[in-house]
């Protein structure tokens, strides 16, 4: 039903940006997916990180693979080019289109089976290639559109809704991306929106391969008791390990912290993230560290959220390639061809 | 023992290596081909090589022809046999009255040798042993020093050899002496020893390179990606096509570097897989970047699902296709023309898709540079269908030419100011009658011109819809936009045989290299023959018109099943009676002897076997 535009009119008083936008302007139509599905939520809160960014809409290419969340790029940012692709190489399209043109803002959406089993060799190759980019994976442990398969990320030992036990070991898409060289690895849970949307907005602004595993659950096929990505279960086993308070672009910081409770991170372009420490001794700049506790956290049965590691001045692909600052897709016939002077020296090279 | 028959030839014969992978003996072998080059004389050389680094036996041929026959013309007249792993097939492939020439330090049996060839011993490792000590050495400069004794059989110009040393080393200018010293040591030796050796083929300087360049089809078609503005390439190594990306590199090393910042103008990506390379390549395709990969058949396999989508969702895109045996792994290092099928009905669903066939490395150049002109007007893939043969091989060709007044087509693409003046935009909406839409790149408008790519079907604006009115709509217009694409892409070029026959030979790629010679052996027989060239799909209306001017049509390929003349038969609407195949598909270059003997035999007028003799001189 997406073709069903949403009625374009809205309350006259509904907040605009520094851009004069409002929150309508960022969303895109109205979602086909389930009645209470997680996806929706962090559709949502896509949206609410772009407008509170004041991001002119058009300057956002959103890309994504098939399945359930493949299909939400339809549902937020209408005004933005989006790029539904083929099933598990979201990766590879999107780390094309950057190459194309630096200067957009690259949103990668996909989901568990997208990208932890058919795409997993793209998703590993796009990280460590240190794309810029925000990849999303709405991650509900099962197959929706197929209706109810076990997907790579569902835990060992747990239920399908019909009953059937998974026996396969579970893929930890976080823990591959910390050891991949992600520069920034998040995860939340799209019933926590407080926690998800500055988490969004430090990932767009973060220069690098920005990561966050959103736990999602699934309404229709893995809301139940006996999955490790129900809502219930998700709630009582969620262990944050800080608050991303502020997220403040070039602006000073006002807010007053008690001493010791708080880490600044300033990014390469300025913005500053303000975390509130919730796990004592908890170090988001120590790879090492973090892949180790996420490991015991994990065998204890907690989910683990919570932006788990940044490293603020990374580069990305550009550099690596040492690429020209203008977008290769704005250079003209003068910076491209060398013309018939230069071919006629590499003619007489060839004799 | 009576002398054998000894064959005489100035500036016509063919010489082959037979050499142990590894050895050292590439750069050897190529330096005995240049030096006959710049003796004015044209050159047609091959490697023949195995999957190995080391250790499995390869071959150079080099086809000396002062008339400018370029392709394969089978046979051997003079076999270079370094690799006693091979001695006894390439004693036997030397044609009769032909010569041996080979390393005579270890003894061998009279069974080992035919009493129809002419034998010259040299008893190289043997002068090598008693002129270096250090082993690498010893093994190394074999190979230079019989070409400095083949210098002195055959009549090479050693001036012209130590010239071509020091360009070859120019960067590395301590190995000009020793490389020098060597070729002047077999020369040296040859004069001395060989002064009666029975050897009948003779090179005298002509005039007939005149300006052309010897040059490798990959390297000219990645040069073609430069001059065409390509400014994203990402591709996975695979034999016969790795050589096209490194090519790449070091052209836009070259011409692709800003001269102020020093920052590269292009972006190169060596993906994980071919899947990858052709996501990469839609994906900047997309974003208004020309992009390319290159590959080979395995590759074209991993990439039919993306083509799929490219061609739906209509996203430029290059793929230069450098084929070799398949099916599955094959021959990898052998050549065919077996991705024609492949690639033009590349992935599931009705699907079309434009193909070029160069048939050198200067066309490789021309194509590789329009494919993108192509790609961006029509939006959708484009295939540049190379060979192993082509690609992998220096040939001889015409220098490559550019007109400073060119300028890249873009094709249909909304600009801003187009947008804003309100100019209607529907992404599948076709505006000119063409069948080709519209497009806009990302980022380009604040509130118009956005849209969702995807692969879905969808209405002309974009929009999901799996109506089968809507549907049937859009696969209409892909065809139309594939009719538009006939007149676009490089027409045929017929060639009349000067009087009236009812036979005509349709070829494509590197057949065309043997074809001119074939048909000049057939004309001496009396079989005449309007040839025909394709040099695109989908096929101009010339091509269903060359097929109705005769009766029977010869059509020249290679690999096992006529993937063209199924093309033939499936797009141009001809009785298939009419097209006859032609297959060569041993995964060796098709030779003239071979089109000459099988045209021959199916117009059932002529013996082969003098007509074999008659195309050898």
């Amino acid at each position: 039903m997406t073709y069903l535009a949403k009625p374009k009119l809205h309350h006259p008083r509904l907040p605009a940006n520094k851009l004069g936008y409002t929150r309508r302007d960022y969303e895109g139509t109205v979602s086909t997916l389930c009645a209470g599905c997680g996806h929706d939520s962090i559709s949502a809160a896509i949206v609410q990180a772009c407008f509170e960014l004041d991001l002119p809409p058009h300057r956002i290419a959103k890309l994504s693979g098939i399945g359930c969340s493949s299909k939400t790029p339809t549902y937020f940012l209408g005004n933005s080019h989006g790029f539904n692709s083929v099933h598990g190489r979201m990766p590879s399209v999107l780390t094309g289109a950057n190459l194309a043109n630096r200067e957009l803002i690259y949103m990668g959406v996909s989901g568990d089976g997208d990208s932890a089993s058919i795409g997993l060799g793209q998703f590993a190759h796009a990280i460590r290639r240190a794309v810029n980019m925000v990849y999303v994976v709405m991650n509900n442990g099962v197959y929706g559109l197929t209706k109810g398969q076990f997907s790579a990320t569902a835990d060992k030992g747990s239920k399908s809704k019909r009953g059937a036990v998974n026996t396969d070991a579970a893929i930890d898409l976080v823990g591959m991306a910390l050891q991949l060289g992600a520069s920034f690895v998040a995860r939340s849970f799209s019933g926590d929106k407080a926690q998800l949307v500055p988490l969004l907005k430090a990932a767009i602004l973060h220069r690098g391969a920005a990561f966050i595993d959103v736990i999602s659950p699934c309404v229709a096929f893995n809301n139940h008791e006996g999955s490790t990505k129900s809502f219930d279960y998700v709630r009582s086993h969620n262990e944050a390990v800080n608050r991303l308070d502020f997220m403040v672009e070039r602006t000073p910081i006002t807010a007053d912290y008690a001493p010791g409770t708080v880490r600044e991170v300033v990014q390469h372009d300025g913005s500053t993230l303000m975390l509130r420490k919730l796990a004592e001794d908890y170090d988001p700049s120590d790879r090492i560290k973090a892949m180790t506790y996420l490991a015991e956290r994990q065998a204890a049965g907690e989910v683990v959220t919570g932006l788990l590691y940044v490293d603020p001045q990374a580069g990305d692909l550009h550099e690596s390639l040492n690429t020209v600052e203008q977008p290769l897709n704005a250079l003209g016939d003068a910076e491209l061809v060398p013309g018939a002077a230069a071919l006629e020296s590499i003619n007489a090279s060839l004799r | 023992m009576p002398q054998p028959k000894a064959i005489a030839s100035v500036n016509d014969f063919v010489v082959k290596f037979a050499n142990v992978n590894g050895s050292g003996s590439a750069s050897a072998n190529g330096l005995f081909a240049r030096a006959i080059m710049r003796m004015g004389i044209p050159v047609a050389c091959r490697n023949i090589f195995p999957s190995n680094i080391q250790g499995l036996p390869t071959w150079y041929e080099v086809r000396v022809c002062e008339a400018g026959w370029l392709g394969r013309r089978g046979g051997v007249d003079l076999m270079v046999a370094m690799n006693p792993q091979t001695w006894d097939k390439d004693v036997a492939s030397i044609d009769p009255g032909g010569y041996l020439f080979y390393d005579s330090s270890r003894p061998l049996p009279a069974s080992k040798f035919r009493d129809d060839v002419n034998v010259i011993g040299m008893p190289i490792t043997e002068i090598c042993n008693k002129a270096y000590t250090d082993a690498r050495q010893k093994q190394l400069f074999k190979n230079i020093i019989y070409v400095g004794a083949l210098s002195a059989l055959l009549g090479i110009d050693p001036i012209e050899v130590e010239k071509l040393i020091g360009e070859e080393f120019r960067s590395k200018e301590k190995l000009i002496v020793p490389n020098v010293k060597a070729f002047l040591l077999g020369r040296e030796w040859a004069e001395a020893n060989l002064r009666g050796a029975p050897m009948g083929l003779r090179l005298q300087r002509a005039d007939k390179v005149k300006d052309r360049i010897f040059i490798e089809g990959n390297s000219a078609a990645a040069l073609g990606a430069v001059y065409g503005g390509a400014t994203v390439c990402a591709w996975y190594p695979i034999t016969p096509s790795t050589s096209l990306a490194e090519a790449f590199m070091r052209h836009c090393r070259k011409l692709r570097t800003d001269p102020q910042s020093g920052r590269a103008r292009h972006a190169i990506v060596q993906a994980e897989d071919e899947l990858a390379s052709i996501g990469l390549v839609i994906g900047a395709g997309w974003n208004g970047a020309r992009a390319f990969t290159c590959t080979s058949g395995p590759g074209i396999s991993l990439m039919q699902e993306f083509l799929g989508l490219a061609y739906f969702a209509e996203i430029p895109a290059v793929v230069f296709d450098v084929q070799r045996g398949g099916p599955s792994t094959g021959m990898p290092t052998r050549t065919q023309q077996s991705d024609l099928l492949s690639c033009a009905y590349a992935s599931h669903g009705d699907t079309k898709h434009v193909l070029l066939f160069p048939e050198d490395p200067h066309e490789c150049f021309e194509m590789g540079a329009t494919a993108f002109d192509l790609a961006d007007r029509l939006q959708t893939p484009v295939f540049v269908m190379l060979d192993l043969d082509i690609g992998m091989n220096d040939w001889l060709c015409e220098p490559l030419s550019w007109d400073d007044s060119r300028r890249m087509d873009r094709g249909k693409v909304m600009t801003r100011e187009a947008l804003e003046a309100g100019k209607e935009f529907g992404r599948y909406l076709d505006v000119d009658g063409d069948g080709i839409p519209y497009r806009t790149y990302p980022g380009t408008h604040p509130a118009r011109g956005a849209y969702f790519t995807r692969g879905t079907t969808k209405d002309r604006y974009a929009r999901y819809s799996e109506e089968g009115p809507v549907y049937v709509d859009n696969m209409q217009r892909l065809l139309q936009k594939f009719e538009t694409a006939k007149e676009i892409v490089p027409r045929p070029v017929r060639a009349d045989a000067g009087r009236k026959t009812q036979f005509g030979v349709i070829y494509f790629g590197s057949s065309s290299a043997p074809m001119g010679e074939a048909l000049e052996a057939l004309r001496a027989e009396g079989i005449h023959l309007d040839t025909l060239r394709v040099r695109a799909f989908p096929f101009h209306d010339d091509v269903s018109e060359f097929i109705a001017d005769h009766g029977q049509v010869f059509v020249v390929e290679q690999n096992r099943d006529g993937q063209l003349r199924m093309m033939l038969v499936n797009e141009c609407g001809v009785d298939p009676t009419k097209l006859i195949s032609v297959l060569n598909y041993d995964g060796t270059p098709i030779t003239a002897r071979f089109i000459t003997r099988e045209i021959a035999e199916k117009v059932g007028v002529l013996n082969p076997v003098p007509l074999k003799k008659r195309v050898a001189r």
